[in-house]
């Protein structure tokens, strides 16, 4: 018998579903199912597709038209989600069954499940990400392939485009659930002290979702690709191959797995917060989930709509992005910006999230101006909403309004600058442990702060008519998603993998890993502000002849750039399974809550005992601080009499049980730092 | 850690080099502001003849000389913020050897954070005042401002109207000023207003004319116009700046500015030379209906999917008057039973 199981079966009261254990596991519901599932529908939807729309042929007599490309992928996606047992619960609910609350089984077998364990969501999120990264990755890879000649090509120009357009939508994809999917759900019950999240049955369809749109976006590449880019813009979406017809069904599906993700997590912090887990305790990286998930749940609905309407163009022949029948291209634009600028806030604030968590801990000190770095992340996220046009300074829409975009784009430079005041008043006079984690945090400020500026430049309408559209944007934007949101996501990796596998990462492969990175990523994209201020558009394949030295510099870059990320998954693969070795509990000394459980082992419901919270986590460098929490919890006062678990904040029960905050003798402390 | 090493104390320095007393924010200060004096003048007289896009036009020197402003701003605080980087990470880390210990509690400071806010705001709001100013003052700065502009150059008297047409994959160009010809050859006057009209036969393009700073997206059945006024003469670079297709890449060409004369003889003698070809083209119009003009693009089958059905039931001729409401085939039922359905109910 298991640990987890052992557990279940101590009969304390409380949350206790029962714990059973599947009769015939590999008869189960499980990922090979959901491919079956995902077969069938496919098959059924194309068949469906073909049988009322055959007249439609993309190709005259090929059978293959755009309603049964829409139909094979949605009935696809549908057939994926129950196969993996997404749906078992609404249609037992639905047959009049009341279906049983399992415990997930314990082998490995629970990654390759239906599973609504947070903990075990957010690893397969992990590994997801990753594994999107890599292959969107590649993409970039062959791109500045293709760049390193001026006019010799290795790819013909379509396949260049379906390329570009895959490189695009993947990591726009990815980067959007890249720190909300793993460390999100992970993270989230910890930190605020719950047992798990609002909507676990949510949660884990959100995962599988979000793995579908990656199958959705890659099936256009036997379709013929899409040459639009990640943008789709309207009328050359509404002529392209079938390939486009995955990038909007693709988008439709990620962008319902984000929505759901959203609001399960935005439910799961306003309601499931541990007594005294105050407003003013949660940690700030709670905070910038809280904004992030109100933007996933807010903006993705437009991009949604905005994919039907192209869904609708493609298929029953509407006409809303089409000029010349009383659409207009311009729709489509305002759609799609509307969502698309949320969009990289959603993809800039988790990075701020997890650098403000991190910074207290390895300076030693309390977040400075905890109260400013929320109020900054939720100003990004409002602001967020009203800049869209600046997406089309020079597309000839509303040209009174462009002042008014530029200003509004600006005041967001406010509170972004927020995130670098509590950086840099958290390391005034501080004691920085220059950990692998810290060095990537310190790293993302320095990349921050240049994809910032540019910004900046992007966001001025004169200066921004030279720079539209060009490799500045796109050095712009890599700088902020990539060199933010990605180097923060690194550190956090490198931070919380003794807390997701309880193996500490080798050191001495992560520093090489951080420089390698950081050094080539700086010299990949650093020129290409250079060369796109020089004139050289974005999604080109053929360049001017005086900007090779320049492309051929990034493209090198690149490749290092590229390698780089094999030192990190040689050095994950290798520490997690192949020498594993085990991390301390509390590697890193934090104070954090997530950091006071028993890693890895704790229950699949986290909590013996619901906490009752007494602090934030960021009371470094006082001694008489409170725990952040009481970890006997409300259950102890419970029992007493106290009911309900809303102890008053701040009181500790008759008896306060055991410290939890990480000992302060010198005795007791050990160099973080693995070896 | 066994041998703690006391702070080394030099003659005249009794202060702990990390200690609260150091003057940090003094040493900060002084460097920002020997690094702010170098960095400067080095924007101003060196740096700022070399920015893109250049002086070809009015567009461009304005959008040259924004960007120098907002790169004079920058630089102050990209050094602030690099320099207290730098320096925290070099004075304020945990020493090696030294037992490890937890900063000071310092929780925020009311008077710093006002601070910042006053001062970043500030910046923002004169960047985004000069950036308005300069948009204006340069009639839209060279970008799309759509069918009915708002800022236009001052007089329009002398101004040169060319419509920029952008197809997959070409640029042409016509003047209507000069009975309407259409040429791959873009040629302007210098020292003139020049109003470009972008539009599009079938997706949206972006017309760049990288040297004079205009930049308008191609939009099908919309006018799009940028203004400039040429300042040198020279070539220039036209590149397609939005995604349009597989060739996307390879849509460009180039404009040349030449003199007034030299452009008039030229202008006169094309449409002189173009004439019979100018009288087969569509009239001209500020946007063009892609079918009008045989250019129909690929958006719908080109053949009607009914017909089949429609020829069966009613003939060729099609006089019978409607067509089904529904695509009746498509449900499996024959077409002359659902026909006679038809029929019956009219």
């Amino acid at each position: 018998m298991t640990a987890t199981t052992m557990e279940l079966g101590a009969g304390t009261t409380g949350y206790r579903p029962t714990a059973t254990r599947l009769a015939h596991p590999w008869f189960s519901l499980n990922v090979i199912t959901a491919f079956l599932g995902a077969a069938a529908g496919y098959g059924i939807g194309h068949w469906i597709g073909n049988y009322i729309a055959s007249n439609y042929a993309v190709v005259q007599s090929t059978g293959q038209n755009n309603v049964a490309v829409v139909l094979a992928l949605f009935f696809g996606v549908l057939g994926f989600i129950v196969g993996i047992g997404g749906l078992n619960y609404p249609i037992l609910k639905m047959f009049g069954y009341q279906p049983e609350e399992r415990a997930p089984v314990e082998d490995w077998t629970k990654y390759f499940r239906f599973s609504t364990d947070h903990k075990v969501v957010g690893k397969q999120y992990l590994v997801g990400v990753i594994g999107m990264f890599f292959i969107g990755g590649l993409f970039a890879m062959a791109i500045r392939t293709e760049l390193t000649n001026p006019t010799t090509h290795f790819f013909a120009p379509d396949i260049y485009l379906q390329i570009v357009s895959e490189h695009g939508t993947i990591m726009m994809m990815m980067a959007t659930s890249l720190v909300v999917g793993p460390l999100g759900n992970f993270l989230i019950p910890l930190m605020i002290g719950s047992r798990r999240m609002a909507f676990p049955r949510l949660e884990a369809i959100s995962f599988w979702i979000f793995l579908c749109g990656l199958m959705v976006i890659l099936t256009a590449l036997p379709l013929g690709g899409f040459d639009t880019g990640w943008t789709g813009y309207a009328p050359l979406q509404t002529e392209a191959a079938p390939g486009m017809d995955a990038y909007l069904v693709g988008f439709g599906t990620i962008g319902t797995g984000m929505i759901l993700n959203g609001f399960n997590q935005i439910v799961t912090i306003v309601n499931y917060r541990a007594p005294g887990m105050r407003w003013s305790r949660l940690p700030i990286f709670v905070w910038s989930m809280l904004a992030t998930s109100f933007l996933l749940t807010l903006a993705t609905p437009v991009l949604f709509v905005a994919g039907w309407f192209g869904v609708l163009d493609r298929t029953a022949q509407t006409a809303f992005y089409v000029n010349t029948h009383g659409g207009s291209s311009y729709l489509w634009e305002n759609l799609f910006w509307f969502f698309g600028h949320p969009e990289v806030y959603i993809m800039a604030i988790p990075g701020f999230g997890l650098v403000g968590e991190m910074l207290p801990v390895f300076t030693r000190k309390p977040l400075f101006a905890y109260r400013v770095g929320a109020a900054g992340m939720f100003g990004v996220a409002l602001l967020s909403f009203f800049v869209w046009q600046h997406h089309l300074f020079v597309s000839g829409i509303n040209p009174d309004m462009r002042p008014v975009f530029m200003l509004t784009t600006e005041l967001i430079s406010i509170p972004t600058g927020f995130i670098y005041l509590i950086g840099m008043g958290t390391l005034w006079r501080a004691k920085i442990r220059f950990t692998v984690p810290m060095m990537f945090c310190l790293a993302m400020y320095f990349n921050f702060l240049i994809g910032g500026i540019t910004g900046v430049y992007n966001s001025d309408v004169p200066v921004d008519v030279t720079i539209h559209g060009s490799f500045f944007v796109m050095a712009h934007f890599h700088y902020t998603i990539m060199g933010g949101l990605l180097f923060a996501f690194f550190g956090a990796v490198y931070y919380y993998t003794p807390l997701l596998t309880g193996k500490m990462l080798n050191n001495t492969l992560a520093k090489i890993h951080f420089w390698w990175m950081f050094i080539a990523f700086n010299f990949t994209f650093f020129p290409l502000f250079i060369v796109g201020f020089l004139g050289m558009p974005r999604r080109v394949f053929e360049y001017a002849p005086r900007l090779q030295v320049l492309n051929d510099w990034a493209s090198a870059s690149a490749y290092m750039l590229g390698m780089s990320f094999l030192v990190f998954a040689v050095n994950f693969v290798w520490s997690v399974w192949v020498d594993p070795k085990p991390a301390p509990a509390n590697p890193w000394q934090s104070l954090g809550l997530e950091w006071q459980l028993p890693a890895y082992k704790m229950p699949w419901y986290n909590f013996e005992r619901l906490p009752i919270i007494l602090s934030d986590p960021y009371h470094y460098g006082e001694r008489e601080a409170l725990p952040v929490a009481h970890l006997q919890g409300v259950l102890a006062l419970a029992g007493a009499g106290a009911g309900g678990g809303l102890a008053p904040v701040g009181a500790v029960g008759p008896d306060p049980g055991p410290e939890i905050s990480p000992p302060r003798g010198e005795a007791e402390r050990e160099d973080p730092r693995p070896e | 850690m066994s041998h703690m090493e006391q702070p080394s104390e030099r003659p005249g320095d009794g202060i702990d080099p990390r200690g609260p007393n150091v003057p940090h924010f003094a040493r900060l200060f002084a460097i920002w502001l020997l690094a702010t004096a170098i960095v400067e003048p080095v924007l101003y007289f060196l740096v700022w003849p070399h920015i893109p896009p250049g002086t070809m036009t009015d567009a461009a020197r304005g959008a040259q000389f924004d960007a120098l402003v907002l790169t004079m701003t920058a630089a102050p605080v990209v050094i602030a913020v690099l320099e207290y980087y730098l320096y925290a990470m070099i004075v304020w880390h945990q020493k090696k050897g030294e037992p490890p210990e937890d900063g000071p509690p310092i929780w925020g400071h009311v008077g710093i954070q006002a601070g910042w806010i006053a001062i970043t705001s500030a910046i923002v709001m004169g960047a985004f005042v000069f950036g308005t100013y300069e948009l204006i003052n340069t009639s839209g700065a060279g970008g799309g401002e759509g069918p009915s502009p708002i800022w236009t150059p001052a007089a329009t008297k002398n101004m040169l109207t060319v419509q920029v047409i952008g197809q997959q994959w070409l640029w042409t160009y016509r003047y209507p000023q000069f009975g309407g010809f259409e040429t791959p050859d873009l040629i302007l006057p210098n020292h003139t207003k020049i109003a470009f009209h972008v539009t599009s036969l079938d997706v949206i393009h972006d017309f760049w004319a990288y040297q004079l700073g205009v930049k308008a997206d191609a939009n099908p059945n919309v006018d799009n116009v940028a203004f400039a006024t040429t300042n040198e003469t020279g070539r220039f670079t036209v590149r397609c700046d939005e995604l349009c297709g597989i060739w996307h890449g390879a849509m460009y060409n180039y404009g040349y500015i030449v003199s007034p004369t030299a452009f008039y003889k030229w202008a006169t003698s094309t449409e002189k030379k173009l004439a019979p070809l100018t009288k087969t083209l569509p009239k001209f119009a500020w946007t063009y209906n892609p079918s009008a003009n045989g250019a129909g693009g690929g958006y719908y089958p080109s053949t009607d999917p009914f017909y089949e059905v429609y020829k069966y039931e009613y003939g060729s001729s099609g006089r019978e008057g409607n067509l089904p409401a529904v695509h009746i085939k498509s449900f499996g039922w024959k077409p002359s039973q659902a026909g006679a359905h038809h029929v019956r109910e009219r």
